[in-house]
């Protein structure tokens, strides 16, 4: 047997420890931004998990993925714009909303394969852009402020810095494990076995589209829920959550995490967003840093950072 | 039984102004083992996708234990128990040889919407796929990654996919294809042994294995039927020797 112990999984228990502690260091510090700057760090990392269950694990390279950060958030935003403030109508419709964006996207794109499968991703995040440009009720192209953030009578208060980090750990930690139970299931050995090989799948007796198409909508609803949780995060959402740009650094995230890793997503959250913190405080042109920086890593190491620890072994 | 396992009337397959598949017909009744040879490009591989659903053919009807297939995508004639091997190696590249199986075992138990248990762990389906790796002689090797087995192994692989699949029918192309003397007399004696249990069409390049293994032969050339008979027959079939045989030398060395 091998052993289980290698430097990713070490990593991963750490970060983990760190998150779950976070607020005890930030209450006796008195250091709010740090709080801030993660809870934003674990909503992306939740969104990138998602990508990373159709990207990683389902072989689909969609470019479209942020459209359900702003499906999620616009559910909230517009609910809440219509006196509409319950999370318990606003988070189910979020998820609902951005299952079947989802479904209409994934029967239609799910068609095709390669380049064609992303640019089609990519229109249609686009288009979801350019319709929220476009809503002027709710703010059109300066988005929509809100006012209040959804409440969870006698359950949990999102206003409390605390307890949203909470909700939003929680959350991620839900969906991650969620994947875990997906990806090792029946159903996650099909998805990755299309992913491998789909005409082998076909001669087997797998109808690969189905499977695919259903894959494509669960992780549209999990990152639905993150849309909800940036939302509520920012008490603001805008169309530029949606663009294309957004999409693209969920990309990076997974990839430079670990595609195909189940905390390859969190890891490349946190440190994509926290090298941009860092290098947007020296310089305005820290993409020229980032950009070499994820050159090396799709060069050099194709599993991203995982893949990397992953070889550090001991013993 | 009257019916043939598989009846094949009058395909047709064209690509572009080629006639892949001409106006074929074919009977291959329960229990015997046939086998398709021909020169390269006479349409043997575009024979066996159509069987399998993977092409669909121009005009002209398949026939699977009595039940019009012509129309069904691959994955439902799978169902129906028509399984293939294919002539190059097509594995899930980056899974255990067992997981390779028992994702075969597992399309034939019930549908795969069930997003929770660990499949790996689901005994029945782990073991029906060691049976079949044990069958073609690759127990030992179940957990071995597919991109590290040997090419022959990879060859034996293909047929426990397939007979995981719980077939009525096994759909072999070039079994031997790339295979060194040891492995192909391997790989035949494993195909006398399947052929007591199942019926199989192989299309085969190896002239001594088809004889030896085909209860009857068809000779396909430019996508026609030019002869269909015993193994005897055939050899001493005038046309089939201008067209095929003789060419090669195959039948009158080794016969």
């Amino acid at each position: 047997m091998k052993s289980k112990f290698n430097a990713s999984n070490a990593v991963v228990a750490v970060v983990c420890a760190a998150l779950v502690l976070l607020p005890v260091y930030s209450a006796t510090t008195g250091n709010i931004f740090i709080l801030t700057l993660m809870t934003r760090i674990i909503i992306f990392a939740l969104a990138a998990s998602s990508l990373n269950l159709i990207m990683g694990y389902g072989g689909m390279m969609s470019f479209g993925h942020a459209a359900y950060l702003g499906i999620g958030g616009y559910a909230v935003g517009i609910l809440a714009a219509e006196g509409i403030g319950s999370g318990f109508i606003q988070w189910p419709v979020a998820l609902g909303v951005s299952a079947l964006f989802a479904l209409v996207i994934g029967a239609l794109s799910l068609r095709t394969r390669g380049v064609y499968f992303i640019m089609i991703t990519l229109a249609f995040a686009q288009m979801a852009y350019y319709v929220a440009s476009a809503l002027s009720r709710y703010g059109g192209d300066d988005g929509l402020t809100i006012y209040k953030r959804s409440t969870f009578d006698g359950l949990i208060n999102l206003s409390d810095r605390t307890q949203f980090y909470y909700l939003c750990l929680a959350c991620l930690f839900g969906g991650v494990y969620l994947i875990w139970r997906i990806v090792n299931s029946r159903f996650g050995l099909v998805v990755q076995g299309v992913r491998s090989n789909e005409q082998r799948m076909q001669a087997i007796g797998f109808p690969a589209y189905r499977y695919r198409l259903t894959c494509f909508v669960i992780a549209g609803t999990i990152c639905g829920l993150a849309g909800a949780l940036l939302a509520n995060n920012t008490d603001f959402v805008s169309p530029a959550v949606m663009y294309w740009t957004r999409s693209g650094d969920l990309m990076v995230m997974v990839i430079l995490g670990g595609m195909g890793s189940l905390f390859g997503p969190l890891i490349g959250a946190i440190v994509y967003l926290v090298l941009e913190e860092l290098l947007s405080q020296f310089t305005e042109y820290w993409a020229l840093i980032m950009g070499p920086l994820l050159l090396l890593i799709v060069l050099f190491a194709r599993g991203g950072i995982m893949g990397l620890l992953g070889r550090i072994r001991r013993g | 039984m009257a019916d043939p396992l598989l009846r094949v009337d009058n395909l047709v397959r064209r690509f572009g102004g080629i006639l892949a598949t001409d106006n074929l017909s074919l009977e291959v009744p329960r229990g015997e083992l046939h086998a398709i040879i021909g020169p390269n490009g006479a349409g043997k591989t575009t024979l066996i996708s159509q069987l399998t659903g993977q092409l669909m053919p121009n005009s002209g009807t398949i026939h699977f234990a009595g039940r019009d297939v012509t129309g069904l995508p691959s994955y439902r004639r799978s169902r129906l128990g028509l399984a293939r091997s294919f002539q190059i190696t097509s594995l899930l590249k980056d899974f255990t040889a067992l997981d390779n199986v028992a994702l075969a075992a597992q399309a034939h138990d019930g549908h795969s919407f069930r997003f929770w248990g660990n499949a790996r762990k689901e005994r029945h389906l782990r073991d029906t796929a060691r049976a079949a790796l044990q069958r073609v002689g690759l127990g030992s090797r179940a957990d071995v990654l597919v991109s590290e087995l040997s090419h022959g192994e990879q060859r034996e692989l293909e047929l426990a996919v397939a007979l995981a699949t719980k077939p009525q029918l096994l759909l072999l192309d070039e079994p031997m294809a790339g295979l060194g003397v040891t492995e192909s007399a391997r790989m035949v004696e494993l195909l006398k042994e399947l052929r007591k249990e199942f019926t199989i069409v192989l299309v085969e390049h190896d002239m001594e294995a088809v004889f030896a293994l085909a209860d009857r032969i068809t000779v396909l050339v430019y996508g026609r039927v030019i002869a269909c008979d015993t193994p005897d027959a055939i050899r001493r079939h005038e046309e089939v020797k201008r067209a095929y045989l003789g060419e090669q030398h195959a039948v009158t060395r080794h016969g």
